[in-house]
């Protein structure tokens, strides 16, 4: 038995659906959100470099080095924040952040 | 050979990855991201993606998740209290992500993928004899992605930046050095002349 793309992109969607959930379950945790994200975004690459050597076609890898870099920042920023709201509030309880009244 | 390892690497990829939502403690969730990712660049190599795989375990386990480590570490929360209402959202969010997953292996499922697409490649991927995954990458990413790969070098620096910018701050009774002031000083502000009785001294000052 071969192993082809929808293989990956099985494990792909199975990844993706537990990124989302946990961020339903998690609802508190900002951390694991972040996890969950970070877990996203990986289900994500594997789609793109999945299709790209089943297509034959580099640029697929070319976008998940990209995806990459922008999942890098997005993590340095959101824990960034995550200290921020630390140090002014002594919590990181989704629900405590209502500072704007949003 | 291949259909185990990939079976290996799917298996523990999306246990752990199970293992990131479901662990107690935060600090096992990183480390279980950090599992699911080493495994994630397996499948990478499994797919023929080496360089894409190194650089997954580079940054994703060298940065990114000693970053989270880090964070989870240094804040001092009460994380048991944080998974109050666990249970509650169970259902609905089994629900949904039921719903979800059963949506992608429908699309994936039926979905196949035009045989005139095989004919397009927008960039050819050359052989293994012919040029390795890092060059190719390299000659595509170098030549006509150069402006996006500009632009993600200048997503990283604003990354930087802020995040510095969020995190520095000044704390109250702090004495940093000011080069500026001890340079402007002048000799009449600096060293002050007294003239000491014989014999008696000066009284001590309270500086």
């Amino acid at each position: 038995m071969t192993i082809g793309l929808g293989h990956f992109l099985t494990v792909a969607a199975v990844l993706f659906t537990l990124g989302v959930l946990g961020i339903f379950l998690n609802r508190k945790n900002v951390i694991v959100i972040l996890m969950s994200i970070e877990l996203m975004l990986l289900a994500v690459n594997i789609n793109l470099v999945a299709f790209s050597t089943h297509l034959n076609d580099i640029v697929g890898q070319v976008f998940a080095l990209f995806i990459l870099t922008v999942a890098a920042a997005e993590a340095a920023i959101g824990l960034a924040i995550l200290v921020v709201f630390y140090r002014n509030r002594g919590s990181i309880a989704v629900e405590d952040v209502n500072m704007m009244r949003g | 050979m291949t259909a185990l390892f990939f079976y290996l690497f799917s298996t523990v990829t999306v246990a752990s990855a199970f293992m990131v939502i479901a662990a107690r403690n935060p600090v096992h969730s990183v480390l279980y991201l950090i599992l699911a990712f080493v495994n994630a660049a397996g499948l990478f190599l499994l797919m023929g993606a080496e360089f894409l795989a190194m650089i997954l375990v580079v940054v994703y386990v060298g940065a990114v998740a000693v970053l989270f480590l880090f964070v989870v570490m240094m804040l001092d929360v009460d994380f048991a209290e944080l998974r109050q209402g666990y249970l509650n959202y169970l259902p609905v969010g089994a629900l949904i992500g039921l719903i979800f997953l059963v949506e992608l292996v429908l699309v994936v499922s039926t979905w196949t993928v035009s045989p005139t697409a095989l004919q397009l490649p927008l960039a050819g991927s050359p052989t293994v004899e012919a040029l390795t995954n890092t060059e190719a990458i390299g000659r595509v990413l170098y030549t006509r992605y150069a402006y996006f790969f500009q632009a993600s070098g200048l997503i990283l620096l604003v990354a930087m930046i802020g995040a510095i910018v969020l995190t520095l701050r000044d704390r109250v009774g702090v004495r940093r050095q000011i080069i500026a002031v001890q340079v402007a000083r002048t000799p009449e502000e600096a060293v002050e002349m007294r003239s000491v009785p014989s014999g008696r001294g000066l009284p001590e000052e309270v500086s």
